[in-house]
């Protein structure tokens, strides 16, 4: 298997996605881009299953309308990655800014390190898409704000406090979080409520966390032996009786 | 506690001419109508759709408003009352739909269209070619080319352009808020007049998948049905930031009418919420913006026009100035009087500002700033009739779009009720029982008559206007002269008052 290698050093990001996109169109299947330094739409739209490493740190929306490819980032990244992403997998070893996995309907995001502000806002799921997003360290406010559906999970690995920002799950009528710590109520938003785990709670997030765990070297049996608190939506309609006939 | 609130309207049944064939009974979607013997009104329920009184074969039923629903009062209006009661039985905000019915002025009709007489002919449309196609799309500053003589071509890269054969485009109405076979009627008339209809912001539905060049596809908060495939199967994609019928708040469709079909098109589970927050989340500034139109154009490897629609609100020409700078095809402005599926009432009636004042603003800045070459601007809220059409190009627009008046052509009869999902209409509902009263094959022929008889009188008036395209007349305000209007009006909307010539 051949790896198209670019050296994005300097490139505006027109010319190294057009780049990408051809090289797709013309059957290729992976890809290493060096020297990657905030282009940003990388990966955008694309609908094959391809892979991208990104040696550097990629710009804003890596992986917008994703519907497919493994995107791969050994360093940080910035806001807007997986925005309205489909399907497809994205591994970022290191942190991330704000607004990652908007309105994200499909596929994986994991992150090794921290989450900035608006974490999966109007994140919802559709059949057997359910998207999932797994944060190392902490995330910033309005985690989870308007959630629709889909799997979030936040680990608090580098034991910084608190775990995550206020507005919890503000407005949120699907999905699940699993966050590995205690919660203040405070942080949580009005339309959220916090479970225990069960069984099949535990089942479904050893599963995904054994593969987070393989990516980025964590102890799966020290992820494991947190303890999480589950929220989920209070209604799946949380404004149904706002309005008057 | 059984409501206290009067009947609007009372339903008249002549049981002298009534033969009891009961199809008002049947036909009667708000329950206003039962057969207990003989056909019995329930007045409380009536919304003066005018399904019965269309239908009753023997004209026997008429629908009157309460003579005295509520003593009069000028000040305590019945409307006022009535929410007041509303309000207190519930407590909730109150909802409504289609677009602002109060006595606001209404530019439109205080500007009239100049005509040619003696010094400078008139041309007959019915003799001569008339143009009214239009493109959509950024236009370059400057036009270069090469080669010489009989050999010579564009150098310039045009920006993607949509081609419309009549500026008139049809408004974003989702499948949710109005049926699918209303969205089939407004995709086969687009095809047909060469004209584009919009998904609104409730995805694509499969049955529409053949029309794709004539559909503008949405992507509003709630990025709802939105894929790189939803993306590309467009004739071009506009970013919802807001609506004229209600600025700056979001959507709300009701978990009971996502069925199973509109589970597929919006890609949510059936029978949940679909809520569009009231910003997008991830646009909290012009670069923001700018960052999700090119995310777009990435997406659609730069073929496709961007459209960023926004409400008409008091900042507009500094946004819409903006939004252009953001890298967008065309900025569409929908007028406080546009319609909804459901809004607050509170909103709809009291936010945003008329699309006259919003259109001429725009034109003006954007020329101003000599960036008016880089976007298209369509209007909407409330284009009634071509008059209306006519005026808002020579404001300065490219195209208007329509939404209440392409539904009242398909047969709407503006009862407000759409947020009920009861509509008797088969438009705005999903109840396959109603849904299947309109017919899609009818109703484009209706759309396409309307747009044929519209296309034909701008037609008529650029003819008395001693021009033979609609691009002469576009942003040509000295054609225009107000009536009734103040000084400050006149000036915003760049118009002299009607007397004055040259």
């Amino acid at each position: 298997m051949i790896i198209v290698k670019i050296d994005a050093k300097g490139m505006h990001y027109r010319p190294l996605n057009k780049m990408i996109r051809e090289a797709v169109a013309k059957g290729e299947k992976e890809f290493e881009l060096d020297n990657v330094g905030g282009q940003r739409y990388i990966g955008d739209g694309l609908n094959e299953n391809v892979k991208i490493t990104i040696n550097g740190t990629p710009g804003n929306d890596l992986g917008a309308f994703m519907n497919g490819p493994k995107i791969i980032v050994n360093a940080n990244a910035q806001d807007g990655i997986a925005n309205t992403m489909n399907a497809g997998e994205i591994i970022v070893h290191g942190n991330v800014g704000d607004i990652i996995g908007y309105g994200m309907r499909g596929g994986k995001l994991y992150i090794k390190g921290d989450a900035g502000y608006r974490v999966g806002i109007h994140m919802k799921e559709y059949k057997k898409q359910i998207p999932v997003i797994i944060t190392g360290g902490t995330a910033g406010d309005f985690f989870g704000e308007y959630m629709a559906g889909g799997i979030m999970i936040l680990l608090g690995m580098n034991g910084k406090s608190p775990i995550v920002g206020d507005y919890v799950g503000t407005g949120m009528h699907g999905g699940v979080m699993y966050i590995r710590g205690k919660v203040d109520p405070y942080h949580l938003g009005k339309e959220v409520s916090c479970l225990e785990l069960n069984d099949e709670d535990m089942k479904l997030i050893s599963g995904f966390l054994k593969e987070y765990c393989e990516y980025f070297g964590f102890d799966f049996n020290e992820v494991m032996s947190g303890q999480f608190t589950k929220l989920v939506p209070l209604s799946h309609r949380p404004y149904g009786n706002l309005y008057v006939y | 506690m059984e409501s206290q609130l009067p009947a609007e309207f009372v339903v008249n049944v002549d049981h002298e001419k009534c033969r009891k064939c009961k199809r008002c009974v049947i036909n009667c979607s708000f329950s206003a109508i039962e057969f207990k013997d003989k056909v019995t009104p329930n007045n409380k329920q009536c919304v003066a759709c005018h399904r019965c009184t269309t239908l009753c074969p023997e004209s026997a039923i008429t629908i009157t408003e309460n003579p005295l629903d509520y003593r009069n009062n000028y000040n305590w209006t019945p409307e006022i009352r009535k929410n007041i009661l509303k309000q207190a039985e519930s407590g909730g905000i109150i909802l409504t739909g289609m677009g602002n019915p109060k006595p606001y002025p209404i530019y439109w009709d205080h500007m009239l269209i100049d005509a040619c007489q003696v010094t400078n002919p008139s041309i007959d449309p019915l003799r001569e070619p008339m143009e009214l196609r239009t493109y959509l799309g950024a236009k370059p500053d400057s036009l270069d080319f090469e080669g010489k003589n009989d050999n010579v071509s564009l150098k310039t890269e045009l920006a993607p352009q949509v081609k419309l054969d009549i500026p008139i485009v049809f408004a974003a109405m989702s499948y949710g808020a109005i049926s699918l076979n209303a969205h089939k009627a407004l995709a086969m008339a687009a095809r047909r007049m060469g004209t584009l209809m919009n998904t609104g912001e409730g995805g694509l539905h499969e049955d529409l998948a053949s029309y794709t060049d004539r559909i503008i596809v949405q992507v509003a908060s709630g990025r709802f049905g939105v894929t790189s495939k939803y993306l590309n199967n467009s004739a071009l994609v506009e970013i919802k930031i807001g609506q004229g019928a209600k600025p700056g708040i979001g959507g709300h469709l009701p978990g009971e009418k996502v069925g199973e079909d509109i589970s597929k098109t919006r890609m949510i589970p059936v029978g949940t919420d679909a809520l569009s927050p009231a910003p997008h989340h991830d646009i909290y500034s012009i670069e923001d913006l700018s960052q999700l139109i090119y995310a777009i154009k990435e997406a659609t490897d730069y073929k496709k026009p961007v459209s960023v629609k926004i409400a008409a609100v008091h900042n507009v020409a500094a946004i819409a100035s903006g939004i252009v700078r953001a890298g967008a095809d065309i900025v569409m402005i929908d007028g406080f009087r546009g319609g909804t599926g459901a809004a607050p009432m509170v909103i709809r009636d009291n936010v945003g500002i008329p699309v006259e004042l919003a259109l001429a603003a725009v034109d003006d800045r954007l020329r101003q700033e000599g960036i008016r070459n880089r976007a298209s601007i369509i209007v909407g809220g409330s284009i009634r009739q071509s008059a209306d059409v006519v005026k808002a190009i020579a404001l300065g627009a490219d195209a208007c779009v329509i939404g209440t008046a392409a539904l009242i052509a398909i047969g709407c009869r503006v009862c407000q009720k759409c947020y009920t999902g009861n509509c008797a209409w088969g438009i705005a509902t999903q109840k396959p029982e109603l849904v299947r009263r309109l017919n899609p094959e009818v109703a484009a022929d209706h759309l396409c008559n309307l747009l044929t008889a519209w296309g034909h009188e701008i037609q008529e008036v650029l003819g008395s206007l001693g021009i033979n395209a609609i691009e002469s007349l576009r942003g040509s305000r000295e054609r225009l002269r107000g009536v009734g209007l103040n000084q400050e009006a006149l000036d915003i909307l760049g118009i002299k008052h009607a007397g004055i010539g040259q």
